[in-house]
């Protein structure tokens, strides 16, 4: 038997509400034993002052496994998790080969028993991500998937979008619902661009991606969703446009969600100045105007979740220019504390991003998200909201290095993480 | 100075003397051996990831008359530009010993990065769209030479000035000096701008071309190239000649005095009308001779003995300094020996 452990005073921030009790977590069953007030247990963790929160979800990470993993492995991307007080991780579907059939999940989920959080798989929306033949979305479901996207592309053809949409509609999904993601870019738009078109893309000579691009999409998608009934879920919002469009979407009682970056709400194109590939990414980073209406998005709602789109990449391969270097940045370990230094909301409406919200829209609501209470899975992260420390790439757990944060100051980590009962993160250090 | 990337970098003193120095040259290749010892041991790399046979030509002869050698990289032929990553190839050229990388690269911002990688000088030979500092500081050469002063003169920037890399440099470099520039071109083919600010500097962005024709100093016309079309960017040629081009019946409604320059190389018959870069106004070919003197004032200025400092300006001996050197223009066997080595 191990030991069981309590978490004393800590101030407990989830769908229950804001207070201060003690938790007890038993590692044997993997469940919280007991919340409450002066419960004693085998070990302690003096939780006084620090904020105790459910287990992080992110809706988007690239684990790169299989197929790039110098980059990133789902055992070393679940580290970097765990760091950022995650317990959930969706993991996207553009691997070698892409995840596009029962066997690549179950591979997927198979490498995911030797992490340190969960691992759940998204699957594409189309075979090879290519847009022409569906993937067999019900043989993927009866895998576990519940969340589908072409991610790093966008579905392209109207016709086929729609076609998807009105067969995952129909699909029995358990009571647990099946929801397809967007990677909003219409490429005929965006062919040639590196960055967002503007003052500085036009300045650096480097080619555009026009905010239009993603807008055009989530118009059009808006328009199917209305049109099938089907759930669409737009990744990385980072246009002021498609900010308002969800917004009013909602307002019309459509079945819409939302995910923002931290990059999205905290950086500018101006990043891009010193044509440093680590700031490339797409969607690519855009203006203050941009960046206020995200922040204005997650603030009154339209946006339902914080979401990383952690993308490895080696070292060698954005040591190439702008123009050759793949897009994406890291995002797991730095997005807790970017958000608690860019976004000016409550606390709790902010972890809510974080936890339930996104939990529900990756049907984990079971186990991930809810609140802090006996007989639940033991899913949850000790935050010291004080703590203050430096972003660098190479103390990261991921392989890959490229943060856009390198070298920033910024205030508030997960200090423990648990997952399952067990503590794979302990005073700021992977347990295993 | 140790490096130039970009014409924003320069300061107008630094501007100043380059040209000053560059004039100096001019005199030296009116010599009967137009050839100096002034960067004798040093080693120049052309690292050309595109095709280019003038910039590089004009490039390399200024590094050999200033008895520099030189050694050149040609992409496509090599890997270059593809797989390996720019820290290695970078770190390859500079482990051979070399004073100075002259970069020509596709992508914009490459020799910025190249900087990064190397304790070499980086001198920006053309970056994709970005910047062509070289090609500015000779037109601004020219300008001077024909004109007197830059300041206040009204130039013309006309054509694709979205892809181009002359446009990105010309404009911040002349806006530098003091000139008023005026941008013309298809809609298609401008950058996005708001109101009079393009590049980060402000600019009178016109719609007619006719109208502004008598008003100038300067027509300076870009390269239109026919993948536009395809693009989508414009219909067809003809319709560009009759709505941008220099025509003959444009240039008769300059100024006298005003006149006519192109980076080359020119399509004639598009942007210009071929008797109009044949004409007097035409400084093609005197922008060309200046490219050479331009460079030699580069290359000294980030290889010579002497670094420039912003607070001198004005004051340097050039002139006197290589006839010290080489009092006769003379030149000796160990320098020609010295130049034979082209790496390809």
């Amino acid at each position: 038997m191990k030991p069981t452990i309590v978490l004393k005073d800590g101030r407990l921030i989830d769908l229950a509400g804001d207070r201060i009790a003690d938790v007890v977590v038993d590692p044997n069953s993997g469940l919280i034993t007991g919340v409450g007030t002066g419960l004693a247990a085998d070990e302690e963790i003096d939780c006084d002052g620090l904020v105790i929160s459910p287990g992080f979800v992110d809706l988007h990470a690239h684990l790169r496994e299989p197929g790039l993993e110098a980059a990133e492995t789902i055992l070393t991307g679940s580290r970097a998790a765990v760091r950022g007080g995650f317990t959930a991780v969706v993991a996207m579907p553009n691997t070698t080969p892409t995840t596009d059939s029962a066997a690549v999940v179950e591979q997927v989920l198979a490498a995911g028993r030797h992490a340190l959080c969960e691992v759940s798989p998204s699957a594409a929306i189309s075979v090879g991500r290519k847009g022409h033949q569906l993937s067999p979305m019900a043989e993927l479901v009866g895998a576990g998937v519940r969340i589908f996207t072409d991610d790093g592309n966008g579905v392209q053809d109207d016709r086929f979008m729609r076609r998807a949409l009105e067969y995952a509609r129909g699909l029995p999904d358990d009571d647990r619902p099946i929801v397809l993601a967007q990677h909003c870019e219409v490429e005929a738009l965006t062919e040639g661009g590196v960055m967002h078109e503007g003052q500085w893309s036009a300045r650096l000579g480097l080619g555009g991606q026009p905010s239009e691009a993603e807008e055009l999409m989530v118009m059009r998608d808006i328009t199917l969703a209305r049109m099938t009934g089907a759930r669409v879920h737009f990744q990385h919002l980072s246009s002021a446009g498609s900010v308002a469009m969800v917004r009013a979407a909602k307002a019309a009682g459509m079945p819409v969600t939302a995910e923002a970056t931290p990059h999205h709400f905290s950086l500018t194109d101006a990043c891009c100045a010193g044509f440093d590939p680590i700031f490339k990414v797409h969607p690519p980073l855009r203006t203050e105007y941009d960046v206020a209406a995200v922040r204005e998005g997650l603030a009154d709602g339209t946006i339902d979740a914080i979401a990383t789109d952690h993308a490895p990449h080696t070292p060698e391969s954005k040591e190439r220019s702008f123009d050759d270097a793949p897009p994406g940045m890291l995002g797991l370990e730095t997005a807790f504390a970017v958000a608690l230094d860019e976004l000016d909301l409550p606390l709790a409406d902010l972890l809510a991003l974080l936890t339930w919200r996104p939990a529900a829209i990756a049907a984990l609501t079971d186990r991930h998200g809810l609140a802090l209470a006996a007989g639940r899975e033991a899913n949850l992260t000790i935050l010291d909201l004080d703590h203050r420390w430096v972003a660098t790439g190479e103390e990261m757990a991921s392989l890959a290095r490229n943060t856009p944060f390198e070298g920033r100051e910024l205030t508030g980590r997960a200090k423990d993480t648990f997952w399952k009962g067990e503590r794979v993160l302990a005073d700021f250090e992977v347990t295993r | 100075m140790n490096q130039l990337l970009t014409v924003e970098d320069l300061s107008v003193a630094e501007i100043d003397h380059l040209l000053e120095l560059a004039r100096s040259f001019d005199a030296v290749l009116g010599r009967s051996v137009p050839k100096v010892p002034a960067l004798r041991g040093k080693t120049v790399v052309l690292a050309f990831f595109e095709d280019s046979t003038r910039t590089r030509a004009s490039f390399d002869l200024a590094a050999r008359r200033l008895s520099a050698d030189v050694a050149t990289f040609a992409a496509g032929s090599s890997s270059l530009s593809k797989g390996e990553s720019l820290r290695d190839t970078v770190e390859t050229i500079t482990a051979m010993g070399v004073d100075a990388i002259v970069v020509r690269h596709p992508h914009p911002g490459v020799p910025l990065a190249i900087s990064r990688y190397t304790t070499a000088s980086v001198i920006n030979a053309g970056d994709g769209r970005h910047q062509h500092p070289t090609q500015a500081l000779l037109d601004a050469h020219t300008l001077r030479e024909t004109l007197g002063d830059i300041e206040g003169r009204r130039i013309l920037m006309c054509g694709d000035i979205l892809n181009s890399r002359v446009a990105r440099s010309n404009i911040a470099l002349f806006s530098k000096l003091g000139a008023e520039v005026i941008v013309c071109g298809p809609n298609t083919l401008l950058p996005p701008h708001s109101g009079s600010e393009m590049f980060g500097v402000s600019v009178e962005v016109v719609e007619d071309l006719d109208a502004v024709i008598p008003t100038i100093d300067v027509a300076y016309m870009l390269r239109i190239q026919q993948e536009r079309i395809a693009d989508a960017a414009l219909p067809t040629l003809r319709e560009y000649r009759s709505v941008y081009g220099l025509t003959v019946a444009r240039a008769d409604r300059m100024a006298p005095q005003a006149v006519v320059m192109h980076p080359g190389p020119m399509n004639r018959g598009v942007e210009i009308d071929p008797d109009v870069a044949d004409s007097e106004r035409a400084l093609i070919t005197t922008q060309v001779a200046n490219g050479v003197s331009v460079r030699m004032a580069v290359l000294y200025e980030l290889l010579g003995p002497g670094q420039f400092d912003d607070r001198d300006s004005g004051t340097y001996a050039l002139s006197a300094e290589f006839d010290l050197i080489n009092p006769d223009g003379s030149h000796d066997e160990t320098q020609q020996h010295a130049e034979q080595e082209v790496v390809r």
